[in-house]
């Protein structure tokens, strides 16, 4: 199997939002970048790969990684952004959309791992970030099963990364303030302003805050920082 | 399809990759009764992650087959298909041909 010299990052989520940007980011920084989600993807560059993929499907997540892992031969990060929201109050939640998003946003960052974890030991070198969000350390009413799917997310990465630290993988997770993406677009101002001003720094957050965080984390002199956290905007 | 001899060389190798890796040395003779998980097993516990994970990525160069062989089925069983040398060949070629169908 050859080995490409570039490093690979994956990222998953990146048809738009928070996902796209950090594709165009790390093209820029000469990453070769392999991306999926549900849709198709808008960008079109030689360094990037898209596939359509729902992360919660395991058959489909080993094809696409055993598929990157053919052509590469190597994977050095992942950056697993994607994720479902659907802000209800608990007693309006149904089932079916608590457990899609259990699935999507837990499983789903698993699956991603475990896999990608699986390439990374042969080159006992890899970093992984998974996203979170600031509304599970804050309590957001409105939002208690997607909350808890985040908090999950923290709590497995915290435990991933005692399980891969033997292969130098390191596993971090970042909780990002809100951002103007779809995901909020139907929360009401009003909320977004009382989440904003509960912040340490006023102000929404940006896709530049996510790629720096990334940007720390994926730094080869990050080898000693794993199983943390980082929330924007002053929440810990 | 996995002809059983060559499913059995994966094992083997892939055991003795492991042990290179972590350092340990490899009992005098390894076979098909070798155990690999419980009493008198030859790995401990993160050893046996590594060679699952190493069979795995030998299976699929070797034979273009992507399998996952801790599987729903495999971690439900009542015996693990994981406890000796032997039984995991034969989980290999079950896995393998699973996933060809």
């Amino acid at each position: 199997m050859s080995v490409s010299e570039r490093p690979v990052m994956l990222i998953t989520g990146t048809r738009k939002g928070i996902g796209r940007y950090l594709v165009e980011h790390y093209l820029k920084l000469n990453w070769l970048v392999e991306g999926c989600s549900r849709g198709e993807s808008e960008i079109t560059d030689s360094n990037y790969r898209h596939t359509s993929l729902d992360v919660a499907d395991e058959k489909g997540v080993r094809a696409w990684i055993a598929d990157v892992t053919k052509r590469h031969g190597r994977i050095d990060a992942v950056l697993n952004n994607a994720a479902i929201a659907s802000m209800n109050h608990v007693l309006l939640t149904p089932a079916k959309s608590a457990n899609r998003m259990l699935e999507v946003n837990v499983t789903g960052t698993m699956l991603v791992c475990r896999d990608a974890a699986k390439v990374m030991m042969r080159r006992r070198y890899g970093r992984i970030v998974n996203f979170t969000t600031i509304v599970a350390p804050i309590a957001l009413a409105g939002e208690a099963v997607y909350a808890a799917s985040k908090s999950a997310v923290v709590t497995f990465t915290r435990i991933l990364a005692f399980e891969l630290g033997q292969w130098n993988i390191t596993c971090n997770s970042f909780g990002a303030t809100p951002i103007m993406t779809d995901m909020i677009r139907g929360v009401p101002q009003d909320k977004i302003d009382a989440v904003v001003n509960g912040l340490a720094i006023k102000r929404l957050g940006s896709h530049q805050d996510c790629a720096n965080v990334c940007d720390f984390f994926l730094n080869p002199s990050s080898d000693n920082i794993t199983g943390q956290v980082i929330y924007l905007g002053g929440i810990t | 399809m996995i002809a059983r001899n060559d499913a059995y060389q994966i094992v083997l190798a892939s055991l003795q990759e492991v042990f290179v890796q972590s350092g340990v040395e490899p009992p005098a003779s390894i076979n098909e009764d070798t155990v690999l998980v419980g009493n008198a097993a030859v790995l401990d516990s993160l050893g046996v992650v590594s060679l699952i994970v190493e069979v795995e990525q030998r299976v699929e160069s070797a034979h273009s087959v992507s399998i996952t062989l801790a599987n729903d089925k495999a971690m439900s069983q009542k015996n693990s298909p994981f406890r000796t040398v032997g039984v995991l060949t034969d989980h290999v070629i079950a896995t393998a041909q699973e996933a060809a169908s």
